[in-house]
């Protein structure tokens, strides 16, 4: 069953890249002004993996934004794990906390874009502003319910046995909620590169945005699936690196899956 | 700081402290633009941002009123959000019943979808221009998804016996399908529906950031490039508020389901 049905996936899949260079090149069915041919996307790759486009090669684009990225990303999980777990551990932390969190959770992190490029203007750190802002919110939510959904007897045990509050934070209950805060994790990286590429496309210097940018202003579609192509490619890669590191921290899940 | 569990704090304390946590919030950012620390073209007071918003909802900016810009926004995310319903949730239905068109969605599904909704945004605007079509496709890309994978879900993991019960007194695909999937898996579909309401007013927004004539990310837009930060802020308060009322009313919607199924 697995493999026939990994035989229509592939046979699908090369279908339609097949029926894609037969539209576009074949027939012209499909305007190439505007839907670029399978070979005009190789030449575009090409071309920025070479010569460079926008200012900049593929791979120097690439690196501009994954730094912003895992820069946004790590002090997001570094400020939020921490509060999810202060507001799950404690009530009173959490009554404190809440209605503010209320109130500012509902603005969509890309709505922060203009006001972070009016405070910092177009460089890295209105970006690194808005992907906090955008990774910040999964991780205290995560955190914070994975914290509440430990069972209360786990907590009772480790203080009957009269655990500091240091040593139950490490040994307790971090552990019992990493499957939630990497759940919480993988969406604030999701959102990290949405957001990133958002606030690249309003305004940047370098970075896959700008790519896409400025291959929409030159009207170049094969540039423009380029950017897109690499874009997809770097949000798989980091979240599958992101499963490494989930598959890593929790070895006693392994078991299960 | 352990005794929160030995005692819980009351319904007063708590209310208390949430009004301590909310007046500090207001209290720093009024403290910081009104002592001067942070120039208030750069933060304004919150009376500032109630002012203009006042401001906004008569008088026009950027070529329409705040209720205006809303109004087209909502009309394209309206647009956007039941096509991407009205193709996610079939499809997904369509692929939990029939094997082989999962097999062939899912593969290509899997590679589109970590393209980024935003990332879509010049493609669209090089295809359906800037007014509505374009639009319209970001919010697709955006809320289509959650749609999909929720209808998908919810068809594969109906009690096989329901099927094998429809399948023994000889119903057949379709009938099974509208009959036992589509109703078994409806609180899935609604919550998918919930989902994807969320990220399809978050595309929207981005997707009037950079390429859009009208609309309340437009309006901020304008606001951002003549510093006029109180705009920028009072369109963040407008998003925030749609958004927040679009999602109760789904959560609404999907609670009731699920009580009158016995879930919840």
């Amino acid at each position: 069953m697995q493999t026939s049905r990994d035989w229509i996936g592939t046979a699908t899949v090369a279908s339609l890249l097949a029926l894609w260079a037969v539209l576009t090149m074949v027939t012209g069915t499909i305007d190439t002004l505007r839907f670029p041919s399978p070979v005009q996307f190789w030449q575009s790759l090409k071309q920025i993996a070479t010569t460079g486009y926008a200012d900049g090669t593929l791979l120097s684009h690439s690196l501009h934004s994954l730094k912003l990225v895992i820069m946004g990303f790590t002090v997001a999980a570094a400020v939020g794990i921490p509060l999810g777990l202060l507001m799950g551990w404690s009530r009173r932390a959490e009554a404190l906390i809440n209605p503010v969190f209320l109130l500012v959770r509902p603005i969509p992190p890309l709505a922060w874009i203009p006001l972070a490029i009016l405070w910092l203007g177009l460089g890295d750190a209105a970006k690194i502003m808005v992907i906090f802002f955008a990774a910040f919110v999964p991780s205290v939510i995560n955190t914070f319910t994975g914290v509440r959904g430990i069972e209360p007897n786990v907590i009772e045990a480790a203080r009957m046995l009269g655990t500091g509050r240091w040593r139950l934070a490490r040994e307790v209950l971090v552990p019992a909620a990493a499957p939630m805060i990497f759940t919480g994790l993988r969406l604030s990286l999701q959102a990290s590169w949405t957001t990133l590429v958002a606030a690249e496309l309003v305004g940047a210097l370098a970075g896959l945005g700008r790519v896409l940018n400025v291959a929409q202003q030159d009207i170049y579609p094969a540039m423009v699936m380029v950017g897109m192509a690499a874009v997809g490619a770097w949000g798989w890669a980091t979240t599958r690196v992101l499963a490494v590191v989930e598959a890593r921290a929790m070895p006693w899940l392994a078991v299960r899956a | 700081m352990r005794s929160s569990t030995t005692r819980p704090p009351s319904t007063a304390e708590r209310l208390l402290l949430g009004a301590i946590g909310l007046a500090s919030f207001l209290g720093l950012w009024w403290g910081m633009s009104a002592s001067g620390l942070v120039a208030k073209q750069f933060l304004p007071t919150p009376l500032d941002v109630l002012a203009r918003t006042q401001y906004l909802l008569t008088e026009p900016f950027a070529g329409a009123t705040l209720p205006e810009h809303l109004a087209r926004s909502l009309e394209r995310y309206a647009y956007g959000f039941l096509l991407a319903a009205g193709v996610g949730v079939p499809l997904g239905l369509l692929m939990g019943w029939f094997r082989w068109l999962d097999a062939m969605v899912t593969p290509v599904f899997d590679g589109l979808r970590f393209i980024a909704p935003i990332a879509w945004v010049p493609f669209a605007a090089l295809w359906f221009g800037t007014g509505i079509g374009g639009p319209i496709m970001i919010i697709f890309s955006g809320a289509f998804p959650p749609c999909l994978i929720n209808a998908y879900r919810g068809a594969r993991f109906v009690d096989a016996k329901y099927i094998e019960a429809a399948r023994m007194l000889g119903t057949g695909s379709l009938r099974t399908i509208l009959e036992v999937l589509l109703p078994a898996s409806f609180p899935a579909i609604v919550a998918g529906l919930r989902i994807g309401a969320g990220l399809g007013w978050q595309s929207l927004v981005g997707a009037e950031l950079i390429v859009a004539s009208a609309g309340v990310g437009y309006m901020m837009v304008q606001g951002q490039s003549n510093i006029s930060t109180p705009t920028v802020v009072a369109g963040m308060v407008a998003i925030g508020l749609v958004g927040l009322v679009i999602d109760v009313f789904l959560r609404q919607i999907e609670a009731f389901v699920r009580h009158r199924r016995g879930l919840a």
